[in-house]
């Protein structure tokens, strides 16, 4: 029976020739990942189960990012929870603030060489799903599920159908794979891949580079994908080779790929010229327009970083537009490097003097604005352009607050301009 | 079994950033995440739930976020079950993980109101609306998971597993 790239992973870490969808399959994982909102209750959890270690602890990533540095008492205490249990157990993915290995989750462990084509991973957040730009199999579940998983390093699946997404063409100027996915999210809806996966493909994914391609999965969720994949090219085994030329060099890791006569749910051809700088206006990712159509709302803040732009290239492209403009007066622009290599690559590039000198504030990496935690929180009636991933109610503030969510170039224009707009207006 | 309550009703898309945002993350105590439920789209929930008490929504109910808390905050407010068109995944596999009875049935997600008694049969799937006296059958829970809830939810499955 002929598979998708998502099924022969599931197939493979379960021991199985081959799986269909709906078949259900306990399989081996390669990593379990928490954050420091969701392993604190897997602990307790894990403690019920009256287990004494991981079941290995090199594959348990422990990364506190959400509210970090501690916003405030509790969230200190959910740190210091996890910190405990990180050293009692001898975790070796577990990083303190400012080491060079540290940073948002979804942003450090492609970046650290950790998973790899091939790994199948659970993590407690949503955007784990952002791997699959690897090549790997990498989906969200809650606390119950990682303490399990930490526990026996096994769970279980549905295997899911796929929908097959066809890129084909180039970018126009300024566009980027956020774009692209925010176009994908506003076709098929909030629910449009629900419990499926997104496969991508088709003759021209070269035109995405690995960050954007990061982006792109990372996403798959705002559309209710189990995961999403692209396949395994010399983009991914170039970045591959350099985050960990251990791995790369004794050739572990495993490259799948869809078998010519894979069965779809969906197939979507996309042009990639097609595409134009796009906004997801309150209150779903779905809710796309144009960016060029909404000059006419103003702002008060910009948030250029997150799991979904914080990354190298993200903060260079900011950099670029930025370069002899300034913050527009009524507008906050706050950037956060997705990790502390992410940070320092951009200090040594001169990045963050650009963005100083244009009246940005640079943070620490954090989580931070994106889910209302700190560091850009909204008040009531304030409105916010961000590169980060959902604009629900309240996300990232006051109920009467509204998150336009948007790729990074439209933010650090929006920020210019102090309304929505694009570099072309610069 | 059988649960039967008045129903809270809502639309389709409800987040998990609306069940219970982020901003109380900070505890995991359902009897304070209980107190935030709902709170950024119905802020009488949690004075007017009683225990009992049934969700009904539309579509993707519990998209977004992760947050084992939302399933929980539900459940620490009393709701009996929810019943909705269908579910985020994630939602989906956290509410059995934690022991939320939850049903997908489109019709019964359409066709019942704000304010109805509902009675609900886990066992058949039939749902009843008392105040109109319609009925609907939601599709039964699966296999598996009818032996996850055997083990009293995903710990004590694991914990049978972990013992073989």
């Amino acid at each position: 029976m002929p598979m998708t790239m998502t099924q022969k992973i599931l197939a493979d870490h379960a021991g199985l020739d081959s799986v269909a969808p709906g078949d259900l399959i306990e399989a081996k994982l390669d990593y379990v990942l928490g954050n420091d909102v969701t392993t604190p209750p897997a602990i307790k959890v894990f403690e019920k189960l009256g287990v004494k270690e991981v079941f290995d602890k090199d594959r348990v990533l422990l990364i506190g990012d959400h509210f970090t540095p501690n916003k405030d008492i509790k969230s200190a205490e959910l740190n210091k929870t996890m910190r405990c249990f990180a050293r009692e157990q001898e975790i070796t993915h577990y990083y303190e603030l400012g080491r060079k290995e540290m940073g948002i989750e979804h942003v450090i462990i492609p970046d650290n060489g950790i998973v790899l084509p091939g790994d199948l991973v659970i993590g407690a957040d949503s955007h784990t799903c952002t791997y699959g730009a690897l090549g790997s199999f990498a989906t969200g579940v809650g606390s119950t599920d990682l303490a399990c998983a930490m526990a026996r390093g096994v769970t279980w699946f549905k295997v899911p159908e796929a929908i097959r997404v066809n890129l084909n063409g180039s970018f126009k100027k300024f566009v980027t794979g956020k774009d692209l996915i925010l176009n994908i999210i506003g076709k098929i809806g909030v629910d449009g891949a629900l419990y499926k996966s997104l496969e991508f493909g088709g003759e021209d994914i070269s035109a995405l580079s690995m960050d954007q391609r990061l982006t792109v999965c990372n996403m798959a969720i705002e559309c209710g994908a189990k995961n999403g994949i692209f396949p395994v090219d010399n983009c991914t085994l170039e970045y591959i080779s350099k985050t960990n030329p251990g791995r790369f060099n004794k050739n572990g890791y495993k490259v799948y790929t869809a078998d010519e006569d894979a069965v779809y749910s969906d197939v979507l051809n996309i042009n990639l010229d097609d595409i134009d700088l796009t906004v997801a206006l309150p209150h779903l990712p779905s809710n796309t327009k144009k960016a060029s159509e909404c000059s006419d709302l103003k702002i008060d803040q910009v948030v250029i970083g997150s799991c979904t732009n914080g990354r190298l290239e993200d903060i260079g492209t900011a950099a670029a537009i930025f370069k002899g403009l300034k913050v527009h007066k009524d507008v906050r622009c706050i950037v956060i490097p997705g990790s502390q290599r992410v940070y320092r690559q951009a200090l040594d590039n001169g990045w963050l003097q650009i963005l100083d000198d244009a009246g940005c504030v640079i943070s620490t990496p954090t989580c931070g604005p994106c889910l209302g935690g700190h560091m850009g929180v909204l008040a009531k009636g304030e409105r916010c352009v961000s590169t980060t991933n959902r604009n629900f109610v309240g996300r990232m503030g006051d109920v009467d607050s509204e998150v336009i969510l948007s790729g990074v170039p439209v933010a650090a224009a929006s920020a210019v301009l102090g309304r929505v707009g694009t570099p072309d207006e610069l | 079994m059988k649960v039967s309550g008045k129903v809270f009703k809502y639309g389709d898309n409800i987040d998990t950033d609306v069940i219970i945002p982020a901003r109380h993350l900070t505890s995991a105590d359902p009897e304070h995440l209980k107190e935030h439920c709902m709170e950024d789209i119905d802020k009488s929930f949690k004075d007017r739930v009683k225990p009992g008490d049934i969700m009904v929504a539309g579509k993707n109910f519990g998209c977004g976020s992760s947050r084992e808390h939302a399933p929980v905050a539900i459940k620490a407010s009393g709701i009996s079950l929810v019943i909705a068109n269908d579910f985020a995944r994630i939602f989906y596999r956290n509410s059995i993980n934690v022991g939320l009875p939850i049903l997908e049935c489109p019709e019964a997600a359409a066709g019942i109101k704000e304010g109805d008694e509902v009675e609900a049969d886990f066992d058949t799937g039939v749902i009843t609306d008392k105040t109109t006296g319609e009925s609907f059958q939601a599709k039964a829970f699966p296999e598996f998971i009818k032996n996850i809830m055997a083990s009293g939810g995903l710990v004590g499955y694991t914990e049978s597993e972990l013992r073989v």
